[in-house]
């Protein structure tokens, strides 16, 4: 297992090339306030990792960081350990194959399950294909299967306005699966969801992460636990420990930081 | 069940719509028939209405395009009274032109207010505008080339919401600023005047106004048919993400200002052509059409018709200019507060317009005929900033 | 010699004037004046020289040098002194040397500036005599000045005039330009070498004077910047507060500074119709009462209409220019479509006029001083009271402040109600350098926006920034591109900034705003 110090540097084991998502030494301010502090992390291909911390520990920010929403102030993003992340826009990373899914679920509310999905659907993105693209049959089966993954079939013509939390998270985890990405980025999937409905997300994410990367943020120590993967804990803006759930849990600055405050 | 189509379908897109087209192109066909019966016939039009609905079918397609962005795009242009000038203004140059030696000044290549300011040739900007072709392709391509310019900029800072809104207001501002000086070489504060006639018809003749009519109702429809074209496509469907949602679709792989950009360039072009109709019809074009509160009004006839379903639009400009025609008639001093009025009632007590609430009455009464499509009216939650 | 000024022939008279005129005694002012004026008359019996004033058919005479009252005569036993071309400009030439030595330091300058403008070689000696007694700065300049002018233009030493020249050169007077260029143009190629040697100092005397003048206008255009500037900040900061924090586009914000330039004009007509002698103190009463009416219907706007349409800017933008078109249409119809008179009280009259053609009227100084006080006002409303602090909480984060028993809806109201009134108060300001009329607010709206945005939303000095900034790059380029055109420059440069700072020049950085 790796373990590190915080603030250490991490240079992935087998080098840059192997990695699917690579930050070195990246740190972000605001006003003063230090967002990310160095922060260097790395993912490999097909690796499910769990990202824990308190409240500020920059969390949300890295992973702006990586889908082009914020511009590192220093350091390297790297996709697929060639293509540098900090020079593209949101469009260009998300067609790279990087989802993300928001904290507050975030769907078309006035557009139908369908047309979301429809949306979403791994296609040209440019105007003049928008403009006269039909739906082909391909991907006519594939929104099926989709509807059938996360247990919407049932909902296709409803507005996603009309859904219930848990169904419109379904739908967002639904819709990045329709982008058919190579590396998933999940923000607070379970907030907000009952017992069941958790039980249900993590089963999923687990299945979806078999033939793909997958980042998941995440408060609920139980969802996380329920992942079965390794977990990183950020704070003040840096890796503060990496490793196994048991192996985090009993790091002794980790203590501090989520009791000693 | 399968709706491979559902996201290309050019139908007319609902009832409403349909109901529209078909006016429009019976209309288009009907009143100069009706006008030019006799006098005394029952069913005649008098000239003076023709002109009046004429200029409220441009009004309408003014309004349309506003709806095409606000209403889908939820891009809340406060100066596209400027897009609807310009076209106006190229318009009017051919005018100009055709007066030929017929001036008061009798000057073959200069219009009268160049003579006056005692210029000697005509400015560079004027040239081609005596071909008729030119100055209509030229309605649509300086509205449409100032879109893109200025909204190539604004998208791609990502300038939205009210600053978006007030950078329009200061765009037409500018321009009616720079149109009321002499010296900008489009007849100052007076502008565009005294036309004679277009296309060798005389403009004061019965036949040429109904023609004018016509080719008013005939332009509107067809802007409504591509209106409906573009947000029934999966580029509709983009746009109405980015209005609820913008930052989502960029997270999906959508480069928003391509897509703002195209809608809007559209939008713009689509003034340009009604102000270009416009201006035969009401004989004169001045710099007071850049006034910003002029295209606030605009965003009001929208409002009031329905923003996001596009027939509502028109319908909206025709009911508020016959309301602002009827009191500037009979009741002037009352106009301005019925306006106002309008303003406050419509985005208090009805946020879907006239055309939203209808289509959610008859949603209520045929649910079934209703239930496959979604509404393409925003909820009143749309307009929050990203 | 008095007598030789009401009997004596033309030449006489002539050479009495410039004889007295050297005396440089001021009692001798009235009788040249009479003279001049056409008033003095000498008796026919006893040639007896008197000033009159004829009136009705009679002749009210006094004493030329003590003005004692003669009491009253019949117009036809004095003749009354003549006059020629001649005598009247010798009589001007000696009554502005005259009044040299007038009391008054104001005079004594209006005479030499007077003098000045029509020099001779006779007041070169009395110019020379004020110019050793005077201790007022700028009569001594005036003094100077003409000095030097008439040195130039009537002596005979070259050195003399070579000095003039460079006296000249140092004032930032357009004046002394015109002056200057004109004697350049009088010495032509054929003119002996020291004229040539002259001209040449004198053009670059010129040009220093160009230069002074430039820098002088620099100022100026400064000093007028600033004067727009405040105006911009009184219109601006209301909506400032308004838009900063409630995320509100007012579009009746020039109604509301509308309506405190009728609020003044309402209490100006109180004070003419009740309390006449208070008149020049009816504005320090109409501050408070503007900021009482805008601020309530601030109030009652905010209550009634704005608090519906939160988390909805489009819509509050357009329910909020309805009200605009309402209020003009009221104020139309209860004040009728023209302008109201409101006048400045004295101590508001008047102007400092500093070198170059700079010119500073009182208004615009106290509209800056006022503006600057209300800016100050504010801050410290914002940065030191209670209201402040929850008028802050809730910018920063509406839920977290409403968790913590902020009341945001009355902060709300009040912040809007603030935020008007301060309209109102700018709408006292504007009734003393703008029309009164229905649509002032509209035409201060668009600069208004500007300035917001251009400063950065939230961010009160970024206002104060940007409206002074915008208003002295107005002012620096009308000189170069006129006005309107230089207006529009500024709006298109606004267009382009904000594609480059959407958030304006101190725009909120983090996550405050990524919401």
């Amino acid at each position: 297992m790796n373990m590190h110090q915080p603030g250490a540097h991490i240079a992935p084991d087998r080098g840059l090339a192997q990695t699917i998502l690579y930050l070195d030494d990246v740190s972000v301010s605001f006003d003063g306030f230090r967002a990310l502090n160095k922060l260097s992390f790395y993912l490999l291909p097909g690796e499910l990792r769990a990202i824990i911390g308190p409240n500020g520990a920059g969390k949300t920010t890295m992973m702006d960081v990586i889908t082009g929403k914020t511009r590192p102030d220093s350091g390297q993003v790297y996709f697929g350990g060639k293509v540098d992340l900090t020079r593209l826009d949101e469009a260009a990373i998300a067609n790279l194959g990087i989802g993300r899914k928001f904290q507050k679920p975030t769907v078309f509310e006035t557009q139908t399950v369908d047309d979301n999905l429809r949306l979403a659907l791994r296609d040209k993105r440019g105007v003049y294909a928008a403009l006269f693209s039909r739906t082909s049959a391909s991907q006519a089966a594939r929104l099926d299967e989709l509807l059938t993954t996360i247990g919407l079939a049932d909902q296709r013509d409803i507005l996603a306005g009309l859904l219930s939390h848990g169904q419109k998270q379904w739908l967002e985890i639904g819709m990045l699966l329709a982008q058919e990405p190579q590396l998933l980025l999940v923000d607070e999937p379970a907030a907000g969801m009952t017992d069941a409905e958790t039980e249900a997300t993590a089963t999923m994410l687990r299945a979806i992460a078999k033939d793909r990367s997958v980042v998941v943020v995440e408060h609920d120590m139980e969802f996380v636990r329920a992942l079965e993967a390794k977990v990183t804990v950020l704070h003040e803006g840096s890796v503060l420990a990496e490793g196994s759930m048991e192996h985090v849990q009993t790091h002794p600055r980790v203590i501090e930081v989520y009791l000693g405050r | 069940m399968r709706r491979t189509g559902s996201l290309f379908f050019s139908t007319l897109g609902d009832t409403g719509g349909t109901i529209l087209v078909a006016l429009l192109l019976a209309a288009a066909v009907l009143v100069p028939v009706l006008n030019a019966l006799p006098t005394d016939s029952a069913l005649h039009i008098p000239n003076y209405l023709v002109s009046l609905f004429g200029k409220y079918l441009c009004f309408a397609l003014l309004a349309l395009s506003v709806d095409l962005i606000w209403g889908f795009a939820g891009i809340l242009s406060l100066g596209h009274g400027a897009f609807f000038a310009l076209g106006g203004y190229a318009m009017g140059m051919h005018l100009m032109r055709e007066i030929g030696t017929r001036g008061v000044y009798g000057n073959a290549t200069l219009p009268d207010f160049m003579v006056f300011l005692n210029w000697k040739e005509l400015p560079w900007y004027w040239y081609g505008f005596d071909s008729f072709a030119f100055a209509a392709l030229m309605a649509i391509l300086v509205p449409g080339a100032l879109a893109f310019v200025f909204g190539w900029f604004a998208f791609r800072s990502r300038v939205t919401g009210v600053y978006l809104s007030i950078i329009t207001q200061a765009l037409t501002f500018a321009l009616m600023l720079a149109f009321f000086r002499n010296d900008f070489g489009f007849g100052g504060n007076n502008g565009l005047t005294d036309f004679k006639d277009l296309l060798g018809f005389n403009l004061q003749a019965k036949n040429t106004r109904a023609s004018l009519f016509a080719a008013s109702a005939i332009a509107l429809a067809l802007g409504y048919i591509l209106c409906r074209f573009l947000v029934s496509s999966r580029f509709g469907r983009v746009l109405i993400a980015v209005r609820d949602a913008e930052s989502r679709t960029r997270f999906l792989g959508y480069r928003v200002e391509h897509y703002k950009l195209f809608a809007f360039v559209i939008s713009a072009m689509l003034a340009g052509i009604a102000g270009a109709l416009y201006v035969p019809q009401v004989g004169i074009i001045n710099p007071r059409e850049f006034a910003p509160a002029n295209s606030i009004e605009v965003v009001i006839w929208v409002a009031v018709g329905g923003r996001g379903t596009l027939w509502g639009a028109a319908l909206g400009a025709v009911l508020v200019n016959y309301g602002k025609t009827y009191f500037t008639g009979a009741l002037p001093d009352m106009w301005l507060y019925v306006l106002g009025a309008l303003f406050i009632f419509v985005t208090l007590f009805l946020p879907k317009g006239v055309g939203g609430t209808a289509k959610e009455w008859l949603g209520k009464l045929w649910p079934t005929a209703r239930a496959a499509k979604p509404p393409l009216s925003p909820s009143p939650q749309a307009g929050v900033a990203e | 010699m008095v007598q030789v000024l009401g009997i004596g022939d033309f030449t006489a008279k002539i050479e009495a004037t410039q004889a007295l005129a050297t005396t440089g005694d001021p009692r001798l002012v009235p009788i040249l004046q009479a003279l001049l004026d056409n008033n003095l008359y000498a008796r026919k019996s006893d040639n007896l020289v008197v000033i009159g004033k004829e009136q009705a058919g009679t002749l009210t005479i006094m004493d030329p040098l003590t003005e004692k009252q003669l009491g009253q005569a019949a117009p036809a036993d004095f003749e009354r002194a003549r006059l020629n071309n001649r005598l009247r400009t010798v009589l001007q030439t000696a009554l502005g040397a005259l009044q040299l030595a007038h009391p008054d330091p104001a005079r004594r300058k209006a005479s030499a500036d007077a003098l000045f403008k029509t020099p001779s070689l006779e007041v070169i000696e009395p110019l020379k005599v004020a110019l050793a007694h005077e201790s007022n700065g700028s009569a001594r300049k005036a003094l100077v000045k003409a000095l030097a002018a008439t040195e130039l233009q009537f002596t005979d030493q070259v050195q003399v005039k070579r000095d003039a020249v460079v006296t000249l050169g140092a004032f930032a007077d357009p004046d002394i330009r015109a002056f200057l260029n004109g004697r350049i143009n009088g010495i032509n190629d054929a003119a002996p070498p020291e004229q040539q040697e002259l001209k040449t100092a004198m053009i670059a005397a010129v040009a220093e004077i160009e230069r002074r003048i430039a820098t002088w206008q620099m100022f100026g255009n400064v000093l007028q910047g600033i004067s727009l500037g405040s105006v911009l900040l009184l219109a601006a900061i209301g909506l400032a507060i308004t838009f900063g924090v409630m995320g509100v586009i007012n579009m009746a914000h020039g109604e509301m500074v509308m309506l405190g330039a009728y609020t003044t004009y309402v209490v100006q007509m109180a004070f003419r119709e009740y309390l006449p002698g208070g008149v020049d103190f009816a504005l320090l009463v109409a501050i408070p009462a503007a900021f009482a009416v805008s601020g309530l219907v601030g109030i009652a706007i905010e209550r009634g209409i704005i608090r519906w349409l939160y988390g909805r800017p489009l819509e509050t933008l357009l329910a909020t220019w309805g009200l605009s078109l309402i209020l003009q249409q009221a104020v139309r119809t209860a004040f009728g479509p023209t302008n109201m008179q409101v006048t400045s009280p004295s101590w508001m009259s008047g102007a400092i006029e500093l070198t170059g053609g700079v010119v500073l009227t009182y208004n615009r100084i106290w509209i800056v001083v006022f503006a600057l006080l209300v800016f100050g006002l504010l801050i410290f409303i914002q940065r030191r009271t209670q209201f402040g602090l929850q008028m802050r909480a809730v910018t920063q984060n509406r839920r977290m402040a409403r968790s913590m028993g902020i009341r945001s809806g009355w902060v709300d109201a009040l912040t809007f109600g603030l935020g008007s009134g301060i309209a109102g108060m700018a709408g006292v300001a504007l009734s003393q350098i703008d029309n009164v009329s229905p649509n002032l607010g509209q035409g201060y709206i668009v600069d208004s926006f500007m300035v917001v945005v251009f400063g950065g939303v939230g961010n009160l000095w970024g206002t104060l920034v940007g409206a002074f900034g915008l208003g002295i790059v107005n002012k620096f380029l009308e000189p170069y591109a006129g006005a309107v055109l230089g207006k529009i420059l500024v709006l298109v440069a606004i267009v382009l900034f904000i594609q480059w700072r959407p958030r304006g020049l101190f725009a909120l950085k983090g996550r405050a705003v990524e919401a």
